[in-house]
């Protein structure tokens, strides 16, 4: 037991009956911190109903069930311990979490229960429940998820039906089957197609009429021109009873094609969730203090409800929830996901502070001065949201090419039909019909979008989520790489690089001592030298937090101060020894640790850069990149990182909108820029790059606006999916070489009439195949890699 | 091979019918959470005969 907290929170679990959570448990809690039960008077406003009308709803007289979101889940069996914690309270009717999303809802009945007890309950156990608005995206995307279901399995299962009674008329021997049970056969494969085509189909035919409305030829047309050749001629041939059907090919076509867009679609979904980003980084709520200075009651409001000259008091651990600037107390705030300053920022009274960013040490007064859209974070939000719109299209090759290539066949086919009508009307039709289904452009419109699907698959296994198909082949086509640095080159917390004893003591006793005098801090230092002590022995008394100079306290009789080291002579008064001076005169963070009697000794602290970066920046080299370093940091600190990786370009102390501009003006030279980030600074320019990569433990408005998502935080991976991304356009390019020269091969044979249409048919689902199987090699080839 | 026509149509009646039993499926929200039910069923048991022999 770390605290307090963990010991009631264990005492809640045990007491319960859900011992059985520890056993069961494969991943442990997020952070000791988030499992002290919030104090549950701040519950109170939950039962308002007022409040209560953005989230729940009214399911009888007495029943109602509300939404909400909840952190700190980190395994199955959390889930099973708020469940069955949650079922057993009386008066809740029922409770639902979902394991993907963390949403859960709760059903109570309002005679016997209040929404606040049942948020106590979940405290109690250590976590954290959020209501949020269930109304907008997650239904909408819920609906969208079902409805593309439906669609596959409407195509999957057509596809299975229609295989069945196309299968014995390819295996029947001349004679073997009468013509009117091969009729009958046409006509089941005729009804099951139907829907297949007109209903799992209809996005493709959607997406082409909105194509030919605004005068270009994108990927869905040719798929649907595929799909409505191939239909139209074998509902024809079932009509006449003469000819051949291609309902097998269609069919399957659709159904892969849906498979591969499904797929993306729910990695895109599982990487982003804009509500979630949103109720992470500001806080819902805000300590209102009417009266102050007079009177220092808080009540609970909504951060929404804040307006400017409002006096809020902010506890450590707590986000802001506004700009503002502060009146009373002294702390410092981490403001690293949004400028990419790597240490807390030191917040006395006057100074300004960020909404969105944490209060680390101690509570402050703040005044509000910006809320809601007003805010710095909005405004980031709303340049991302620019920035989207203007992100440079990429035309993809395969569009261009499967464009010209459609225009081509359409005049040819028109051609071969009015030649053939002048040479012999009777063979007319079929020979049109032979070219349109032998030039498919089935395999020209599969060649890209299964390839990348694959290397989606096999990027997603080292941990690579890639959330928008295009963002494989512009990865591979990538010229600049621009990285963030902290939280993305570094691991974004700082550790002990260095100790240098000044006095009586050794290296490892000073930092456990220091270790000590820190040992409730949550400052990244105390952090870091805690990680560096292992474990914390003895007590200390008199601990006193001086924000922006250190931490002092009482070890066995004698002051100790841990901290700046001006701060630290004032205790004793005696200047640094001279060996001291060239610790002193490197770019990093210096904390001096002294006693009364003098100078004990000196950490020297850096934000320590991921071990496997050196090795990705050597692969990206070697494959001539131009490497940047883009970063809301100091010049020297960025510099030395920069030094260290062997990065030539850096631009430091950058805003969000400097970025911004940065990349749009490497674009305008011609730049195709994939950037690498984690922050909330990093929004707008993500949004701007053509091909954006968020690191999975960074901030979730980040992570919207990824187009790969790196969840194992290895940026080896990254390394290895870039190899991979270039191996990917290869096979493209193959796929796309193939599909050309059969077709090119295939035209004047049919047009000359030498092609019957089931040789057709074969050609086609020929040709579709082995596209197939080339991409599959990505895999194979991705095994071997490893 | 007369029977054919009546089992082929029947096999289309029958592939609407599982597809309205799909739809049922999907519309309750069965595939909502593919993950969580199946740890959900591994937990259960043990809890209950761990709260019988409490008490």
């Amino acid at each position: 037991m770390c605290c307090g907290g963990c010991e009631a929170v264990a005492r809640a679990i045990v007491e319960n009956g859900l011992g059985d959570y520890y056993r069961t448990r494969d991943a442990l809690p997020a952070s000791p911190r988030e499992a002290i039960p919030v104090a549950l008077a701040d519950l109170g406003i939950f039962d308002h109903a007022g409040f209560q009308k953005t989230f729940v709803r009214e399911l009888g007289e007495f029943e109602r069930e509300a939404s909400l979101i909840i952190e700190g889940i980190t395994c199955a069996a959390c889930i099973w311990l708020i469940e069955k914690h949650v079922a057993g309270q009386p008066g809740v009717a029922g409770v639902e979490i979902n394991f993907a999303s963390r949403r859960a809802r709760v059903r109570w009945d309002v005679r016997r229960t209040r929404l606040s007890a049942i948020l106590a309950a979940v405290a109690a156990i250590g976590y954290v429940a959020h209501p949020y608005d269930a109304g907008r995206s997650e239904a909408l995307a819920r609906k969208e998820r079902r409805a593309a279901l439906w669609r596959l399995f409407v195509a999957g299962f057509g596809m299975m039906q229609v295989m069945m009674y196309a299968v014995p008329v390819y295996l029947a021997g001349e004679g073997d089957m009468t013509a009117d049970i091969e009729l009958l056969m046409r006509w089941a494969s005729l009804v099951l197609t139907v829907p297949v085509v007109f209903y799992s189909a209809a996005p493709f035919f959607r997406g082409a009429l909105r194509d030919m409305r605004l005068r270009r030829v994108g990927m869905d047309v040719p798929v649907a021109l595929g799909i409505g050749t191939a239909f139209a001629a074998s509902v024809w041939a079932t009509l006449m009873a003469a000819g051949e059907v291609y309902f097998d090919s269609v069919v399957m076509f659709v159904f892969f094609l849906l498979g591969g867009r499904y797929l993306e679609m729910v990695a895109r979904q599982r990487a982003v969730s804009v509500t979630e980003a949103l109720a992470k980084l500001m806080p819902a709520f805000a300590a209102r203090v009417p009266d102050y200075p007079e009177e220092r009651s808080i009540e609970r409001v909504m951060a929404v409800d804040l307006s400017p000259g409002d006096v809020v008091l902010v506890r450590p651990g707590e986000g802001f929830p506004m700009d503002g600037s502060v009146l009373e107390g002294s702390s410092s705030a981490n403001e690293a996901l949004l400028t990419g300053e790597s240490l807390p920022v030191v917040k006395a009274p006057g100074s300004e502070v960020i909404g969105g960013s944490l209060n680390v040490e101690s509570p402050v007064f703040v005044r509000a001065e910006r809320v809601g859209e007003a805010t710095r974070l909005a405004a980031i939000a709303r340049l991302m949201e620019r920035a989207a719109l203007e992100r440079p299209r990429i035309v993809q090759q395969a569009d261009r090419i499967a464009g010209v290539f459609i225009l081509m066949l359409l005049l040819v086919a028109v051609a071969v039909a009015v030649v053939w009508w002048f040479i012999d009307p009777s063979r007319a039709l079929w020979i049109t019909v032979s070219v349109l289904v032998v030039t498919c452009p089935c395999a020209l419109s599969l060649a890209t979008p299964v390839a990348l699907t694959i290397a989606g698959g096999a990027m997603a296994r080292s941990g690579l989520l890639v959330t928008r198909s295009h963002a494989v082949e512009t990865l591979a086509r990538v010229t600049h790489f621009v990285f963030d640095k902290t939280g993305t080159l570094t691991q974004g917390r700082l550790g002990v690089a260095g100790i240098l004893p000044l006095g009586r003591l050794g290296g490892g006793e000073c930092v456990a001592l220091a270790a000590r005098v820190e040992y409730a801090s949550e400052h990244p230092v105390g952090l870091a030298l805690r990680e560096a002590a292992g474990k914390v022995e003895g007590r200390v008394e008199c601990v006193v937090n001086h924000p922006g100079d250190g931490m002092q306290a009482l070890v066995e009789g004698r002051s100790v101060r841990v901290g700046r080291p001006g701060w630290v002579s004032e205790l004793h008064g005696q200047p640094l020894p001279d060996t001291a001076r060239a610790f002193l005169s490197g770019e990093e963070t210096v904390v001096a640790l002294g006693d009364d009697s003098g100078w004990l000794a000196l950490f020297r602290f850096s934000d320590s850069i991921r071990p496997e970066a050196a090795m990705m920046i050597e692969s990206l080299r070697a494959a001539g990149l131009h490497l940047v370093l883009l970063t809301g940091d100091e010049a020297p600190v960025a510099a030395y990182v920069a030094r260290d990786l062997g990065i030539e370009e850096v631009r430091a102390e950058a805003t969000p909108a400097d970025k911004h501009a940065f990349v749009a003006q490497l674009q305008e030279g011609g730049a195709v820029v994939a950037m690498v980030g984690d922050g909330v600074n990093d929004a707008p320019v993500l949004a701007r790059a053509q091909v954006s990569i968020a690191m999975g433990g960074g901030a979730q408005l980040a992570r919207t606006q990824a187009d790969i998502v790196l969840l194992s935080e290895n940026l080896e991976h990254l390394g290895q999916g870039y190899w991979l991304a270039r191996r990917t356009l290869r096979v493209v390019r193959q796929n796309l070489a193939w599909a050309f020269v059969y077709n090119v091969v295939a035209l004047p044979l049919a047009m000359f009439g030498f092609v019957t249409p089931w040789l057709a048919g074969i050609g086609m689902s020929g040709s579709s195949l082995l596209v197939v199987l080339n991409s599959l090699r990505l895999q194979g080839a991705k095994q071997v890699g490893n | 091979m007369e029977i054919l026509f009546l089992l082929v149509p029947l096999s289309v009646v029958l592939v609407f019918f599982v597809g309205v039993a799909f739809w049922w499926s999907l519309r309750s929200g069965q595939y909502d959470d593919l993950e969580g039910p199946g740890h959900r069923v591994l937990m259960d048991d043990d809890k209950v005969r761990e709260k019988k022999s409490g008490k």
